[in-house]
């Protein structure tokens, strides 16, 4: 926030690009992919395209650490980029990579014409990064309608299939409520304090006898509303299950883990830079939110037969064990809320990665209309019979994340968990913390459902005629699997690494 | 160094069984029995080398010792130690393990690979826990062996696997959690008097604070022990697991996880919580007591022969559970001498049961009888082991409860003539045992073969062992109170609460 001496000008603008090089490529490469989809419309190459352009900004990603003595994070008033954004900056651009990498096959490969998806998909990364760099109101709400613009467009994107379209259109309905929810809050603290950026808000409120007013403290609710939707917490998940099972199975994991990974970061950077959690009621509201979350979203996955159902509700879930990290604002929180976001991305980037690699995915026409090989994804309960004696190295994948939700050791959910923990401890925090430890168990139960049906012995002569065509996973699917898994193994091992990388990004924010 | 080895021989092994598997069907179990043998030539070496070592009242008690830094963020290392204690508990783990190995030979026919992957993989657990020194590698290993006995018993079980497997895991997970909560608790409480944030054993011991923090901090200990001792209203997970699981399930989950309850008891319950748990031990011994008489007379009422010998668990733990919560020499030696006979004696049972069932597809004791005529050796062997559960002398049950009871004694003489009525209660489930399944005429016509030499073999070797146990005690009765003995304040403070 330092404004630069003058002489310095055109070399901080210069800085600054730098800085924001992260952004700028990836916005360069959604209007490079289009353009080379203009001109020569093939898949192959736009993917290839879209996965360097990834590569490239999540290298950008180091660039302004070598200059970080000179140049301020800070570039205008609307974004920055210190080490927190650019952690979750990264971690959106990786998700992204797999998530592209998932889609090629599921929406047809070679033979299909899905190339506006990876559009898309670069626009939607974007948004995300644009939500976890802003420092403005003004920036998120540009962040958040691309991102919510695009996911609807993603989810929509198989359009002439039934379930998809249902699913988009809840989501469109939702993102539009929610971001009227999320301007009208912030019209509310605007009106109050006269800012839009976080770190002024912050400064008023720090000043004594100065704390939200009336108008403030509705506007904040109103704020924390907005985002509680879009993060699906209880009471405001209702559409989680839905579009998670309406949405093509990729695009699943990448509503799953960017648009609420980013939705959290940012929150957290909020709450922290606007010292809104001074403000007791909302803490409050949002333990209880934490609380209620944990216990409905493990207690309606028991009733799911639908396993993307069931990962919904476990992911409804697990934002409130991320809420009870959330809720102890102080270096360790962040920390706790950045591994086990981690943890989580990792881990929902898996699971839904094995369901999208047991689907059958869509396939195209030669009039460009897509229909699906099969009517739905491979997401019934039952479609996972016996999976562990026919494709063992899925099955093993798929169970080493679901052991990684639970929070078993030897995964990055075990040490998700008590990074959590210990946050909640440590801020006495004896509510949640009890929640989240009922929770889990109860979650035990419908985790264990699934790896026991896939253990359970599948009696040939009964599946063998219902069983649909099987996918074979292509060779960027498996790649990117046993990448993951080895990635969940090796940093619930030995997490010291990513710790360090952690404790790097909480110096920006307090 | 040697202790890292003996958790990695079994880790390693269990992923070589599993890929020879793939390569040579059959070999997993040669691989298994392999590695399993290799961890007993290690342990039983390393207790001929510490033999000396621990006479020396001096040494303070501790065999060996590793240490490396795992998260520094949090003050967690890798820290691995060993004492008697441990040592004796390594030993039966590594012993059991050939058991289990050698009772799964022909019962296991689908899977072998990944059955004695998750077989090691469990004793890797086991061991990890009896060796760790480390609060969060404790509870590390503690939860990294429920997965693959979740395998074990959900695959390989019998009827009713998918309910007892997941009630298993569930019961043992979620108390595990309470335990997770409250070694952070205790974590910070130390980290807010001291500064210093870590996880180590040695350094947590004599942390200051509040009865009452202290009080719930040990409540969140106490319960995931009881869960996996188990104490009784915490025992419903038992029987069904024991019942469900293979052969070799139940002859882990009986002679080496529920003595990591016991074991967490030991370790960890009274010495870090002195004040709390001695003024806990009259509720806990009171618990041990009905456990001790709850689980016989359950026993009795049982028609499943695996049923059966999983209440007698109960039972035993609970002399266990009183002669820890008694905290004096007698009672303390006592108690693991009942660990260690225990393991031999009702692992034997639960052997006898797996060939049984393997030969006539049933546990039902009302469809048996008579079968003394048709497999001589086996029901001398089931009868010699039924004996042994009810404590005759000159088996090592019968040391383990008879010092059990003069310790607690001292403690307590109403729990103490509780828990002896017990006694009684064991003599009556042991010769029903053996009443229903060996004697009286075969009526269901059974016809089947004897034990083999393998089973034979294995079976002999843990009467000799329960035999040498009730004989010659005094090994592992060296090992047991110098642990005990060496925080003795504890034991001071112990009696002046107890006294009040």
């Amino acid at each position: 926030m330092n404004p630069m001496p003058s002489a310095l000008h055109s070399d901080s603008l210069h800085f600054d690009l730098v800085t924001l090089s992260p952004l700028i490529l990836l916005a360069a490469a959604a209007v490079v992919v289009m353009l080379a989809a203009a001109f020569y419309r093939h898949p192959r190459p736009v993917m290839i395209l879209t996965l360097a352009g990834l590569v490239l900004s999540f290298a950008a990603l180091f660039l302004p650490h070598g200059i970080a003595g000179i140049a301020s994070p800070q570039v205008t008033a609307l974004l920055v980029l210190d080490h927190y954004a650019l952690f979750f900056i990264g971690l959106i651009v990786a998700a992204t990579f797999v998530v592209a990498v998932l889609c090629y096959r599921y929406f047809g490969g070679d033979e299909s014409r899905h190339e506006a998806l990876y559009i898309l998909l670069l626009l939607a990364a974007l948004g995300g990064g644009v939500i976890v760099a802003s420092s403005h109101f003004a920036s998120l709400l540009l962040g958040l309608e691309l991102l919510s613009i695009s996911l609807f467009a993603l989810i929509a994107y198989p359009r002439f299939t039934e379930r998809p379209l249902e699913a988009g259109i809840k989501y469109l309905i939702l993102a539009g409520f929610s971001s009227g929810l999320l301007l009208f809050g912030m019209a509310l603290v605007y009106a109050q304090l006269g800012t839009m950026q976080f770190v002024k808000i912050g400064t008023m409120l720090a000043a004594p006898d100065r704390a939200l007013e009336l108008y403030g403290l509705a506007g904040l609710a109103l704020i924390v509303t907005g985002v509680g939707f879009k993060l699906a917490l209880v009471p405001f998940h209702m559409w989680t299950p839905d579009v998670y099972e309406g949405a093509p199975a990729p695009i699943t994991a990448f509503i799953a883990t960017v648009s609420k990974g980013a939705m959290l970061a940012l929150l957290l950077r909020y709450f922290l830079m606007a010292g809104a959690h001074q403000s007791q009621p909302i803490t409050l509201a949002l333990s209880l939110v934490a609380v209620t979350t944990i216990l409905v979203g493990n207690l309606l996955a028991l009733l799911q037969d639908n396993i993307k159902r069931i990962l919904a509700y476990s992911s409804i879930a697990q934002l409130g064990y991320l809420l009870v990290g959330f809720l102890a604002f102080d270096p360790l929180a962040i920390e706790a809320v950045a591994y086990f976001l981690t943890a989580y991305f990792v881990t929902m980037l898996g699971a839904f990665g094995v369901v999208t690699v047991l689907s059958g995915g869509f396939n195209n026409g030669s009039e460009g209309e897509s229909h699906r090989v099969t009517e739905r994804d491979s997401d019934r309960l039952a479609d996972y019979a016996g999976l562990f004696w026919h494709r063992p190295w899925l099955a093993g994948v798929f169970t080493a994340m679901l052991l990684s939700l639970a929070g078993i050791p030897l995964t990055m959910g075990f040490i998700g968990k008590f990074y959590i923990l210990t946050a909640g401890v440590e801020a006495s925090l004896w509510i949640p913390v009890i929640a989240l430890v009922v929770g889990s168990t109860i979650g035990l139960f419908y985790y264990l459902r699934i790896i026991a049906v896939m253990c359970a012995p599948s009696s040939q002569a009964i599946t063998e005629p219902t069983m649909r065509p099987v996918a074979s996973p292509s060779l960027g699917e498996s790649v990117t699997l046993a990448a993951l898994t080895l990635l969940l193994i090796w940093l619930g091992v030995f997490p010291a690494q990513l710790i360090d990388v952690l404790e790097g990004t909480v110096v920006d924010l307090t | 160094m040697i202790l890292t080895a003996l958790i990695f021989i079994l880790a390693a092994g269990g992923l070589l069984s599993w890929m020879a598997d793939r390569w040579h069907p059959g070999a997993a179990k040669w691989v298994a029995l392999a590695t399993a043998g290799i961890e007993l030539v290690l342990t039983i070496w390393l207790w001929l080398q510490s033999a000396s070592a621990m006479a020396l009242p001096a040494h303070g008690g501790w065999l060996a010792e590793t240490r490396a830094e795992w998260i520094p963020r949090f003050g967690v290392s890798f820290h691995l130690a060993m004492d008697g204690i441990s040592l004796i508990l390594v030993v039966l783990t590594a012993f059991l393990g050939i058991v289990s190995v050698a009772c799964s030979w022909t019962e296991i026919q689908t899977r072998a690979g990944f059955f004695y992957f998750n077989l090691l993989w469990t004793l890797a657990g086991a061991i990890g826990v009896f060796l760790a020194l480390d609060l969060f590698l404790f509870f590390f290993f503690w939860e990294l062996m429920l997965v693959p006995m979740y395998f074990l018993i959900a695959i390989w079980g019998h009827e009713n696997r998918l309910y007892a497997s997941i009630k298993f895991f569930i019961f043992a997970q979620g108390s595990g959690l309470f335990m997770l909560v409250a070694i952070i608790v205790l974590v910070f409480v130390h980290y807010r008097s001291t500064g210093v944030l870590t996880f180590d054993y040695f350094e947590l011991l004599n942390t200051a604070m509040s009865p009452s923090t202290e009080l719930w901090i040990m409540l969140g200990f106490f319960i995931a022990f009881a869960v996996k001792a188990p104490i009784v209203p915490f025992h419903t997970w038992l029987p069904d697991a024991h019942t469900e699981a293979p052969t070799a399930g139940s002859v882990i989950l009986a002679g080496v996880l529920l003595k990591t309850g016991t074991y967490g008891l030991l370790r960890f319950v009274v010495p870090l919580f002195p004040e709390a748990a001695g003024y806990f031990a009259p509720v806990a011994m009171a618990l041990g007591a009905t456990g001790v008489v709850y689980g016989a007379v359950l026993a009795f009422a049982q028609t499943d022969f695996k049923r059966l010998v999983a209440y007698t668990s109960v039972s035993h733990l609970g002399f266990a559970v009183l002669g820890i919560f008694a905290w004096n020499p007698w009672s303390l030696g006592g108690a693991v001498m009942q660990m260690i006979a225990h393991g031999i004696s009702t692992g034997a049972l639960f052997v006898i049961a797996g060939i049984l069932q393997e030969r006539t597809h049933t546990r039902d004791m009302r469809r048996f009888e008579g079968l003394w005529s048709v497999m001589p050796r086996l029901a001398a062997m089931g009868l010699f082991f039924a004996i042994a559960a009810l404590g005759l002398p000159g088996m090592g049950n019968f040391v383990g409860e008879f010092l059990v009871l003069m310790g607690l004694y001292r403690a307590s003489s109403v729990l103490a003539s509780v828990a002896a009525v017990a006694f009684v209660a064991s003599v009556v489930y042991a010769l029903a045992l053996v009443q229903k399944t060996f004697h009286g005429e075969n009526t269901h016509g059974w016809q089947l073969h004897d034990l083999s030499p393998r089973e034979m073999a294995t079976l002999c070797s843990m009467a000799a062992i329960t035999l040498w146990l009730g004989l010659y005690p005094q090994p592992v009765l060296n090992a047991a109170p110098n642990t005990a003995n060496s925080p003795p304040a504890i034991a001071v403070t112990r009696h002046e609460v107890n006294v009040e």
